[in-house]
């Protein structure tokens, strides 16, 4: 991950030269700059060529007419998931964003994300993630299976290879509107990448987490917050993997915890029936 | 839990959202540019309107039979002062005592499976609660708690009300057989009614069977697929089908509305029930 003051973008536009041929035309930006002191939007207008994202124009601005301009990106193929920021207020990857799709005549407007502590410009500090990442116990491997010795059939770990589609962009943790709107409820709530993160784990057909008396659905409700998420989506409109974050991630969580905690009728079965797990 | 997340709250700053002391230094609410309201504010008319509708109705206590139809808000009717329908879901549980509408004994089944619905709660969580309006419009509320605490913790329990929506659903197109008779309850007639109780059932059966509960009791809280095939078949097959839980959310809502008012129509004798055969 880069964290660049200077132009250093691969891009072959991104030192003003580019295609002056058809389609290009001088773009209005808006871009938030200064630190944790404070800042403000300052405008810049600057050349877009045909085929161009937003990532290209931030970079030909910091390499034609703010040389300190920060800006966090690395792979330029929105699978890095370093670039992540707010255009006209919507959370995105800049390098996956087109410049197609803003009229000629609109002013572009960049942000950091605004549910973490500012850097400087448009980076962010997003140890919080990492921080809530660690929370989450990892992976139990099975007592009885030895490195190599995994087999598991496609189906049993569909529903997890989707979540493992992250690229820890963290756009979803920006938009939830838990911790977006609410900076006491960090501590509490992990957060839609997280809570995934439980979900794969406790979907995992191998994972032996209830056998050494982790019980994962439980701490998603007690431990990692779930209980906070109301369901309304955003971060899986956001993800830009296009990860089914909220139906196939958090509401089966959610449905998980139910069994634990809310439901008689599944507690008196596996009381009975004393089989925990299928 | 110690986590290591304690927030950064700065004097003076107060709790905030992305007005905090550590972020941005930006004063809107939100920057974007597209017309982020106009969802919430559709959904929130629409809801708003079938709430209107639907209260009319279900107090009316009039017009909700006219064989061979009842009102889908009516069935099944369950008190004595129903109006007698011949072979129809007609069953006097409650006695004389229920002197309100019968529709109210019934309805607060589907009420309640649609108001814990997941697709629902994102639809008013947003539309009438702002919580949030939009995705990365800040909410207006200075403290949220989700659903850890009453009275939205009883938000889990959305799958005792699919349970009793199943039956219902089960009655309705018990009703829907019923409109294959004619005025004089002959069987192996259909009219227009008949057509609109058919739509509507299988919206109806179609919205139920979407049901995210539904989709975690047939397969959803197994870990091993491989070991239950059948089920895992019937999770893929309810699983399509969640994928367009909201669009047979609404779909199903405006045709039981539909259906109602086609019954009351021909009950009020505002509209004669077309007969294809």
């Amino acid at each position: 991950m880069s964290t660049t003051t200077s132009g250093t973008g691969s891009s072959a536009a991104a030192d003003g030269g580019g295609d002056e041929g058809s389609g290009a035309y001088d773009a209005r930006f808006r871009v938030w700059r200064g630190d944790v002191e404070g800042g403000d939007l300052e405008d810049f207008t600057v050349q877009v060529n045909d085929g161009e994202v937003v990532l290209d124009i931030i970079h030909r601005i910091q390499a034609t007419q703010a040389p300190d301009l920060a800006v966090r990106w690395n792979c330029k193929a929105g699978k890095c998931g370093s670039c992540s920021a707010e255009i006209n207020g919507r959370p995105r990857l800049m390098c996956m964003t087109r410049m197609s799709v803003f009229a000629r005549d609109e002013v572009v407007t960049v942000t950091p994300l605004r549910a973490f502590p500012v850097v400087r410009d448009l980076v962010t500090d997003v140890g919080f993630n990492y921080t809530k990442a660690r929370e989450v116990p990892s992976f139990v491997p099975p007592k009885d299976l030895g490195p190599g010795e995994y087999r598991m059939m496609q189906e049993d770990v569909d529903r997890s290879q989707e979540f493992r589609k992250c690229i820890e962009c963290f756009l979803c943790q920006d938009t939830c509107h838990v911790v977006r709107d609410h900076e006491e409820n960090k501590t509490a709530f992990a957060g839609p990448r997280f809570l995934m993160r439980v979900a794969e784990l406790d979907m995992h057909p191998l994972d032996a987490a209830a056998a050494t008396g982790l019980d994962r659905k439980a701490t998603a409700q007690e431990e990692h917050g779930l209980g906070y998420c109301n369901i309304t989506k955003c971060c899986t409109e956001v993800c830009p993997e296009g990860i089914h974050i909220t139906d196939n991630a958090l509401i089966p969580l959610k449905e998980r915890a139910v069994d634990r905690k809310y439901d008689p009728l599944v507690w008196l079965g596996n009381k009975i029936r004393r089989r925990p797990t299928s | 839990m110690a986590t290591g997340t304690e927030p950064h709250l700065k004097k003076g700053t107060g709790p905030g959202g992305v007005r905090h002391g550590t972020r941005a230094a930006i004063t809107a609410a939100h920057l974007r540019t597209d017309r982020w309201w106009l969802q919430p504010a559709a959904t929130a008319a629409g809801l708003f309107a079938f709430v209107v509708y639907s209260t009319w109705r279900a107090f009316a206590n009039a017009d909700y039979y006219e064989a061979p139809y009842v009102s889908p808000f009516y069935s099944p009717c369950v008190a004595e002062n129903c109006e007698p329908m011949r072979n129809g879901p007609n069953w006097e549980i409650f006695g004389s005592w229920w002197g309100l509408s019968p529709a109210l004994l019934i309805l607060i089944f589907p009420l309640g499976f649609r108001l814990t619905c997941y697709y629902y709660r994102k639809a008013y969580y947003r539309g009438f609660w702002a919580s949030p309006p939009a995705c990365a419009v800040a909410e207006p509320h200075a403290k949220y708690t989700g659903e850890t605490r009453f009275p939205l913790i009883l938000q889990n329990i959305h799958r005792y009300f699919f349970y009793a929506a199943v039956p219902v659903a089960g009655i309705l197109t018990y009703d829907t057989v019923l409109a294959f008779r004619n005025e004089d309850y002959e069987w192996g007639h259909m009219g227009l009614g008949t057509l609109v109780f058919l739509v509507n059932i299988t919206l109806i059966w179609a919205y139920t069977l979407s049901c995210h509960s539904c989709r975690h009791i047939v397969g959803g809280k197994l870990k091993h697929f491989s070991k239950h095939p059948v089920r895992y078949r019937m999770w893929r097959w309810v699983g399509w089908l969640n994928g367009r839980h909201m669009l047979l959310a609404w779909a199903s809502l405006i045709s039981v509305a539909l259906a109602d008012f086609y019954v009351y129509l021909i009950a009020s004798g505002a509209f004669d029930d077309p007969r294809f055969f």
